[in-house]
């Protein structure tokens, strides 16, 4: 019965009637917990109410496409919102960088790359490294970017196993399977042991700009809009900071 | 139509999948048919928990089969330490690997249409060969085999075709690398992702027809043997 209440709200929960004081949130996975603190701190200082629905930025997109009722979608990239501007589904001037994400070249066993960076990239001695779908995942993107700006790429080609996200190539080097890859230093936040990683420089690859947007079917959403602009308030930006991203 | 399409698809995912399928086809042949022939006469009080075991992998999400594939398969693991000993290579991220996950993936495919055959062979007929002198294997052989011969081409073509499909096991543990780990599914599900939809239609449209037809050989030859997997 209180499961059966709460399905239903959950259903119902973007409909009009309810949603003055709820906003719903698509974000990217990769900022999943970043969005957690802040929809606990913005929870906290109204009386607002924050549900947040995570996934990949493509199929966020696609459903947003569709109609699904969310308000604000925060975005691994910059490709998705932009699109969603141009097609009408997103407010123009809503659009914002909210964080930029960095490349970390992690392994989980620090005694066996002492030195992580280019060089030991280079010097091989491992078997596999992993890194996002280059197609598919902006982390991936600057993984392979990485790799070019370095003259590494060919050399390395028969080495490079691919996640279809940076989620689950962070689970590749977790586990153990592949011996170093490019993760976001995000989700080394949150792990005690750390390993080893070289924070790749920014000059190597294009900056992973996470842009957010605020849809136009909640132009009239105040609570949506006081989210996002809790967003880039100074506390705001010193959460996103604290979770291991920059902000502009 | 798919045909002007298929010239720019990359055929090698095809040809990956097609070798992957008859390995774990063949091999599962192997594993499972003495699996099926214990299940269908043991008495033992262990058979609920075998069967279970290999009726597992109908009901887990393949990402949980995929997630504990990747532990286990881990060089820092017992099965992947002794592989990477063996062969001198990870059994993630490799061609072996996917075949030892798809017959994990695919094994009810081919135990359940088995032991339903061979329960239904009964003792009968078993204890009729052995009391003419037949061996044990004889009678397998000569005996509970022929009469299960559609039941095996049902469990091959299930096996198969199942495994063709096979999505979240490899995409958990190959490694998507070109040429030796991407498969069909995953093929497709690249180029859905990045908006290339002419050579997912290509590559869709081809797995969706080899499997209609496939089914429905499998249901006009067998049609004694009702199949009990979905």
């Amino acid at each position: 019965m209180c499961a059966a209440l709460l399905l239903a709200g959950s259903l119902f929960g973007g409909a009009p009637a309810a949603a003055a004081d709820e906003v719903v949130v698509a974000v990217a996975s990769n900022f999943a917990a970043a969005a957690r603190a802040l929809a606990t701190r913005f929870e906290s200082t109204t009386d607002h109410e924050v549900t947040l629905v995570t996934g990949s930025t493509g199929k966020l997109y696609a459903q947003i496409v569709r109609g699904a009722p969310f308000d604000v979608f925060l975005a691994a990239d910059a490709v998705r919102p932009a699109r969603l501007v141009d097609e009408g589904r997103a407010l123009a001037d809503s659009r914002r960088v909210y964080a930029l994400g960095r490349l970390v070249l992690w392994s989980r066993s620090p005694a066996r790359f002492e030195r992580l960076g280019p060089e030991a990239l280079a010097r091989g001695g491992f078997r596999h490294l992993a890194l996002a779908n280059p197609d598919l995942a902006p982390y991936g993107r600057a993984a392979r970017e990485t790799l070019r700006a370095l003259d590494l790429e060919t050399g390395l080609a028969g080495r490079l196993v691919f996640g279809e996200n940076v989620g689950q190539t962070f689970a590749l080097v977790a586990s153990g399977n592949a011996e170093l890859g490019f993760v976001a230093a995000s989700q080394l936040v949150a792990r005690d042991d750390v390993g080893s990683g070289w924070l790749v420089p920014r000059d190597l690859h294009a900056p992973i700009r996470q842009e957010g947007v605020l849809l136009a079917r909640s132009a009239g959403n105040a609570a949506a809009r006081s989210f996002f602009d809790a967003l880039v308030s100074r506390e705001g930006k010193r959460t996103i900071e604290a979770a291991g991203y920059e902000v502009p | 139509m798919t045909s002007f399409a298929l010239s720019a698809v990359d055929p090698a995912p095809i040809w990956i999948t097609l070798q992957l399928a008859t390995w774990t086809t063949v091999l599962l042949f192997v594993i499972g048919t003495p699996i099926a022939w214990w299940l269908a006469r043991t008495r033992s009080r262990a058979r609920p928990f075998v069967e279970a075991v290999t009726s597992l992998p109908l009901v887990l999400p393949p990402t949980v089969l995929g997630f504990y594939l990747l532990i286990l398969m881990s060089p820092d693991a017992a099965l992947g330490g002794l592989w990477l000993s063996l062969t001198g290579g990870t059994l993630t991220f490799s061609f072996s690997g996917l075949v030892v996950a798809s017959m994990l993936y695919s094994l009810p495919f081919m135990v359940q249409p088995l032991a339903a055959a061979f329960e239904a062979v009964g003792r009968g007929p078993i204890e009729a060969a052995a009391s003419l002198g037949a061996s044990p294997a004889d009678a397998f052989l000569r005996v509970a085999v022929p009469l299960s011969k559609r039941s095996f081409l049902t469990a091959g073509v299930l096996t198969f075709s199942h495994t063709l499909g096979e999505f979240g096991v490899v995409l958990m543990v190959g490694g998507n690398i070109p040429g030796s780990t991407r498969v069909l599914s995953i093929a497709i599900y690249d180029h859905v992702e990045t908006l290339r939809y002419a050579e997912a239609h290509a590559l869709a449209a081809g797995l969706l027809a080899f499997s209609f037809a496939v089914l429905v050989l499998v249901y006009a030859f067998d049609r004694r043997a009702r199949v009990r997997v979905g």
